[in-house]
């Protein structure tokens, strides 16, 4: 085979995996901020003197299920959930389905402990001042703690995003075909590791590209600190 | 007429009561100096009367606006949404850690809660904002965040943010209490000017000098009680109770 063709092959397989990483990411951003929010709500009632704060318990269930289990194991489990539980026919689409489901509830957990750190890292000082000056929770979020939040989880994040896009390999568990998938049957189909080299290639490099994506972002914001 | 009014005012932290039985009211012009021993209760007073604490019993007044009143069970009240807003734009808080906004520049600082809280002009607001900027002498330093800043320019900031909203009354919480005794000076002086100019002020300070000549009066707290209150020259130096002398006697040479 070619390199060209090799090259070639392994892209269309790239393409894949960059729509499972970008919906990923568009989707388990913002829920990852929801479910920060629910973690952090403080409704609920006493008991005595402890206070039950039922939503926060709940969501922290949710996010430590999501961090204990493997992910393939979530994967096989969202996979397989509508014909075991609900007894419909499975098909090419419910395979990215069940992927992009799968790794955006997984996501979301890890990235709302991310926002949390950084939502509860800005000073408090800060919501004082704003609270007294009159600003309403929103005007106070998104002007105010949004913003250094931000600043704050740019170098965890990194560290996810790029953790993210080696984690799409995992598609391969429910037969999802990306970038890894199609360098697994090339090599097995030629008797080499040529594809998984080049495979391991691309996957380093978009890491690169990511980690100076955000460099530079850090760098913009590198203007002020506490 | 006062422009704030707390009667009676009880707090507690669980059964820890930090404010027992406190009345005060501040007319226009007038500047209270707030002093004491510390875990008096002080903070949690201006905590209280700026909103961000509530209290349990008693009530608070600004001008003619009812923030909270006892209902028939004696427990506090607090007003409704419009109410604390039009309260909240009566007053201003300038914290001892300052509490600016990190990510904005001085500039921002000041003129953004203007805009975004009061809807006023940006032209307006950046004129008034800064005739404030020469009036704390801080020109030059429009385009820099807090934390290029000393500790003293940034409580001069703070001031500045606090003044830009047209309050009237402002009160400091130990406003020099973080700062180098250099830095110290060239906030207080700041202060003295707008107590010149009758800014209505409730500060709090372990600066008994300046209490002395900038207050008219000064009230002592001690255990949540206010122990001692009159015109600042006859309190600071002819404290009546023992336990106000104790308190100022620990602050001389
Ligand atoms: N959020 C809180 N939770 C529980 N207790 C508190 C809280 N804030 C203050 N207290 C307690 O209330 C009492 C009064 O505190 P406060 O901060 O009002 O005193 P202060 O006179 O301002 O003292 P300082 O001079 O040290 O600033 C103290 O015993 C303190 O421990
Ligand atoms: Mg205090």
């Amino acid at each position: 085979m070619s390199f060209v063709s090799l090259m070639s092959q392994l892209g269309e397989g790239f393409i894949a995996t960059l729509q499972v990483f970008f919906l990923t990411l568009l989707g388990a951003l913002p829920l990852g901020l929801v479910v920060a929010f629910l973690r952090m709500n403080h409704l609920g009632f006493h008991i005595g003197k402890r206070k039950i704060r039922p939503i926060s318990l709940i969501t922290q269930f949710y996010i430590s299920v999501m961090r204990g289990t493997p992910l393939m194991l979530q994967l096989l489990v969202v996979y397989f959930a509508p014909y075991y539980v609900f007894g419909m026919q499975l098909s090419d689409t419910s395979r990215f389905t069940a992927v992009i489901i799968a790794f955006i509830l997984n996501y979301a957990a890890y990235y709302a402990e991310i926002y949390r750190s950084g939502i509860q890292g800005v000073p408090k000082g800060q919501y004082e001042a704003a609270e007294v000056l009159g600003y309403t929770r929103s005007q106070t979020f998104f002007r105010i703690i949004f913003p250094q939040m931000v600043k704050r989880i740019l170098p965890p994040m990194t560290n996810e995003i790029v953790t993210l896009i080696k984690d799409t390999s995992l598609a391969f568990a429910v037969g999802f075909v990306e970038m890894f998938t199609v360098a697994r049957s090339i090599s097995n189909s030629q008797r080499s590791l040529m594809a998984f080299f080049a495979a391991a290639i691309i996957y380093y490099v978009a890491n690169l590209l990511i980690a100076w994506i955000m460099g530079r972002f850090e760098k913009k914001l590198s203007y002020y600190h506490d | 007429m006062s422009i704030v009014s707390l009667e009676h005012i009880h707090k507690s932290y669980g059964d820890n009561p930090v404010l027992r039985d406190i009345s005060i009211s501040v007319d226009k012009g007038e500047v209270v100096g707030i002093i004491g021993p510390s875990g008096g209760g002080k903070s949690t007073l201006l905590r209280c009367a700026t909103l961000l604490e509530h209290f349990d019993s008693g009530s608070l007044t600004y001008d003619d606006i009812v923030v909270a009143k006892n209902d028939a069970q004696g427990k506090a009240e607090y007003a409704g949404k419009d109410a604390i807003k039009r309260a909240k734009s009566k007053f201003g808080l300038v914290f001892q850690n300052f509490n600016l906004f990190s990510h904005y520049t001085v500039m921002r600082n000041i003129t953004e809660p203007p805009q975004v809280v009061q809807g006023r002009s940006k032209d307006e607001v950046y004129a008034q904002a800064k005739k404030l900027i020469s009036q704390m002498g801080l020109e030059g330093k429009e385009d820099m965040v807090p934390c290029d800043l000393s500790g003293g320019q940034q409580q001069r900031v703070a001031i500045a943010r606090a003044l830009c909203m047209n309050p009237e009354i402002l009160y400091f919480d130990e406003p020099t209490s973080a700062l180098d005794p250099e830095l110290t000076q060239e906030v207080l002086r700041v202060i003295r000017g707008l107590a010149d100019q009758h800014m209505t002020m409730v500060i709090v300070t372990h600066e008994m000098n300046f209490a002395r000549d900038v207050a008219d009066r000064v009230v002592f707290m001690d255990g949540g009680v206010i122990v001692e209150e009159g015109p600042a020259k006859q309190v600071i130096e002819h404290p009546q109770k023992k336990r106000t002398q104790d308190f100022l006697r620990t602050y001389e040479g």
